[in-house]
């Protein structure tokens, strides 16, 4: 079967004012140089709504020479059919830290795109990458050539250090304790064999957060997550405050009494904080941007562990490091991040992340090997029941 | 034609060549921020240089064609710098206030939908679906589409409480943060996975498949070289599909998506939350899921109504109980909602004190 297939069902997600993947999908046909990939995207997309079922192969192992990952092989399971999607290979371009972009670039992007595959993209995939969806074996080394030589590198895929990814920080935000752009940048350079070549257990993933907003979801889905945050007291500019107050703000309601630690307190239109109580939640900075600002001594909080539910649900990352300073070129940050993985690597089963493998040898064992005491700032609470281990070293401290 | 010469582990191009230049002046300098529509704002820096983003609606898949046009536009307004944000908007970076009002009128004329800024809808993070996964088990982008249409006016001009974040993940891997979402769709299997021995046999390797099993469901079968499932310890993740393709976990009939509620990410007023189950079962509805979108506009409607100003609406669920959360959205209270797989022991009450 060649050409465009009838497609009764997704032509009903044409209609209606937020922007339409159909429609993009269709469009895509117009521009690449293999109009048929697209259709037939479109001709199995179209099948699998009358059936409610998928029709992709699980990915084979195709990819760029001297490198295990950044390609994803993808396959329909009616290539007869649809001969178009037959391969329909994902490659993953890393993106530039904070998603920033010229014309210039993203027109490159997509000129070599239309050449070589189906031009469909996602921006991003959920990892942070640039994503090209759909092409075939044989075109994987051009793409590669025309990409690299223009200073465009692969992303990561498999087991192994994943592209690393990060919020817009100190580019564009008054919040950024810490120059997330560039440490998601120069750790990605740091990791490159290991981003390239996977080698891991598993998949290990790294985002960057500027400050407890946390607009890159580090805490939930980055195995290890930078998250920005600062010593010090809360700076205030009290005629900030009288300018929010006048343009009707309730700051007692909205602030002070939505405050998680009530360290705050609002009297003769002054707001006065008892930092030492403060636990940095970002609330009232958030929502008092003029008028309040993070203390001045910055760093980030480094946690560990956070994935999807697959397999025994859902872990956020826990606190292991609770403030560590970030400044160029980040040693400090790099020799923690190195002894982690060289723990959970030596350690870990095929498929094991490191927040599981945590869970199976205990805590204990991962911030001995890590070299991290243990602090208050890491739990919630203290154990619960009298079940603990004694090591010899324990023992000899009389 | 000779290819290009390639080079190999180079990174990826260096941030600061994408920065406008009021931004490479001012970085790590900017004092503060306002919302001036829920699809512009302005960032000032201490030097007094000001930069305003227009943030407009991307369906996440964009043809190489559209990029282009959105390029063009920032060319003709932004002198070529764009972004994108972590939910997979497009952002417009404008260094000159005058072109701000051309930019929005020609976004206008071309139906770009600009707004996602503040305390309403943002763009939804989402997974690739039928479109392009194996794993799928429904079709995430259509499910967003569907929505968005629906819920457009909270991305475009209504205010909520707070910002509220939505997700849908097309199976239980959860490529997008479902699981730390206010209001979010994950795609479901109810039916253990159907064998294919035969198969099993050549294409799949015995204790890898059996390790893959979180439940220890799986057997191996020696004498047949193949596995056995014990179908009453099966809780349907798929997780041996992934590593034996053979051992089929997709069940059309069966097969649909379920809503979880009350996750958040930030640690603003209370810490990171995971989503929890609302509504178990929704059957697969293409091509636009009807009873989802209506689901979904229920809980965001009752949580506007009934939420104080700046609560999430995990942190509103915490408030009122979530006994009261079944009774004002009328959502049925089951058997799947009481956990008995790892978190009973933390989520059953062991308390006198409750509503009604």
């Amino acid at each position: 079967m060649s050409g465009k297939h009838k497609t009764p069902m997704l032509d009903e997600l044409e209609k209606g004012p937020w922007p339409s993947y159909i429609t993009e999908i269709k469009k895509a046909s117009e521009s690449s140089s293999m109009p048929q990939m697209a259709n037939d995207e479109l001709g199995q997309l179209e099948k699998s709504f009358r059936t409610k079922r998928g029709y992709w192969k699980h990915g084979g192992i195709v990819g760029v020479l001297g490198y295990g990952g950044g390609v994803i092989g993808r396959y329909s399971s009616l290539p007869e059919e649809f001969p178009g999607v037959a391969h329909f290979h994902t490659v993953r371009l890393n993106q530039p830290s904070g998603f920033f972009y010229t014309s210039e670039a993203l027109k490159m992007i997509c000129d070599i795109w239309d050449k070589y595959g189906s031009g469909m993209t996602n921006v991003h995939g959920s990892t942070g990458d640039l994503v090209l969806l759909g092409t075939t074996t044989e075109h994987l080394e051009t793409i590669f050539a025309e990409y690299s030589s223009r200073g465009w590198d692969l992303g990561s895929s498999g087991s192994a250090m994943r592209t690393p990814s990060c919020c817009v920080g100190q580019a564009r935000c008054e919040w950024s304790n810490i120059n997330s752009m560039d440490i998601c940048n120069d750790l990605t350079q740091h990791f490159q064999d290991q981003m390239h070549r996977p080698s891991f257990p598993y998949k290990f993933k790294i985002k960057v957060s500027g400050c407890a907003c946390d607009c890159v979801a580090a805490i939930a889905r980055a195995d290890l997550s930078i998250i920005g945050t600062w010593k010090g007291n809360i700076q205030i500019d009290q005629a900030e405050v009288k300018k929010y107050a006048d343009a009707g703000m309730d700051i007692q309601k909205e602030i002070i009494e939505m405050c998680p630690t009530n360290c705050m307190s609002y009297n003769n239109g002054q707001i006065k904080i008892a930092d030492a109580e403060c636990n940095r939640c970002m609330h009232c900075i958030a929502k008092m941007t003029k008028a309040l600002k993070p203390g001045k001594e910055k760093g980030a909080t480094i946690l560990v562990g956070s994935k999807a539910p697959i397999v025994v649900g859902s872990l956020l990352s826990w606190v292991i490091v609770p403030f560590i300073k970030c400044e160029a070129p980040y040693d400090e940050l790099k020799e923690m991040i190195e002894k982690i993985i060289e723990w959970w690597d030596d350690n870990a089963k095929p498929r094991e992340r490191i927040g599981e493998l945590i869970e199976v040898k205990g805590m204990r064992s991962f911030l001995e090997a890590i070299g991290v005491d243990p602090q208050p700032q890491q739990v919630y609470e203290p154990r619960k029941d009298p079940f603990f281990f004694w090591a010899e070293s324990d023992l000899e401290k009389k | 034609m000779a290819l290009p010469k390639r080079q190999t582990d180079i990174g990826p191009p260096h941030y600061e060549k994408f920065l406008p230049p009021v931004i490479k002046k001012n970085y790590g300098k900017w004092k503060y921020h306002e919302v001036l529509t829920p699809g512009t704002m302005v960032h000032v820096a201490e030097s007094g240089d000001k930069i305003w983003t227009v943030r407009a609606a991307s369906p996440r898949i964009l043809s190489t064609n559209t990029i282009r046009e959105i390029s063009n536009l920032a060319e003709k307004y932004c002198d070529g710098y764009l972004r994108f944000t972590t939910r997979n908007n497009i952002e417009f970076l404008v260094s000159d206030e005058s072109k701000m009002k051309p930019l929005l009128d020609e976004l206008k004329a071309k139906k770009y939908s600009v707004g996602g800024i503040g305390p309403r809808i943002s763009n939804i993070i989402h997974t690739q679906g039928w479109v392009h996964c194996h794993s799928a088990c429904t079709d995430a982008s259509a499910i967003v589409k569907s929505v968005m249409d629906e819920l457009h006016d909270y991305f475009t001009t209504k205010e909520l409480p707070n910002k509220v974040r939505l997700a849908v993940a097309c199976c239980v891997n959860m490529c997008g943060a479902v699981h730390c979402s206010d209001i979010a769709v994950v795609a479901v299997h109810r039916k253990p996975p159907v064998v294919n021995h035969e198969m099993v046999t050549k294409a799949c390797e015995i204790p890898t498949t059996i390790g893959s099993c979180p439940t220890s469901a799986i057997r191996p079968n020696p004498k047949d070289k193949t596995i056995t499932i014990n179908e009453e310890r099966c809780m349907y993740c798929g997780n041996c599909f992934t590593v034996c393709p053979p051992i089929d976990i997709h069940n059309p009939e069966e097969d649909g998506v379920a809503i979880v509620v009350g996750g958040k990410i930030g640690s603003l007023r209370t810490d990171p939350k995971f989503s929890k189950l609302a509504i178990p079962f929704i059957y697969n509805d293409p091509p636009r899921w009807p009873k989802v979108v209506d689901a979904i506009k229920n809980i965001l409607e009752t949580y506007a109504k009934h939420a104080k100003k700046h609560e999430r609406v995990g942190e509103w669920i915490e408030r009122i109980g979530w006994e009261s959360f079944f009774k004002l959205t009328g959502i049925e209270f089951t058997f799947q909602h009481i956990d008995d797989f790892t978190f009973m022991r933390d989520t059953m009450r062991t308390s006198a004190a409750f509503k009604y």
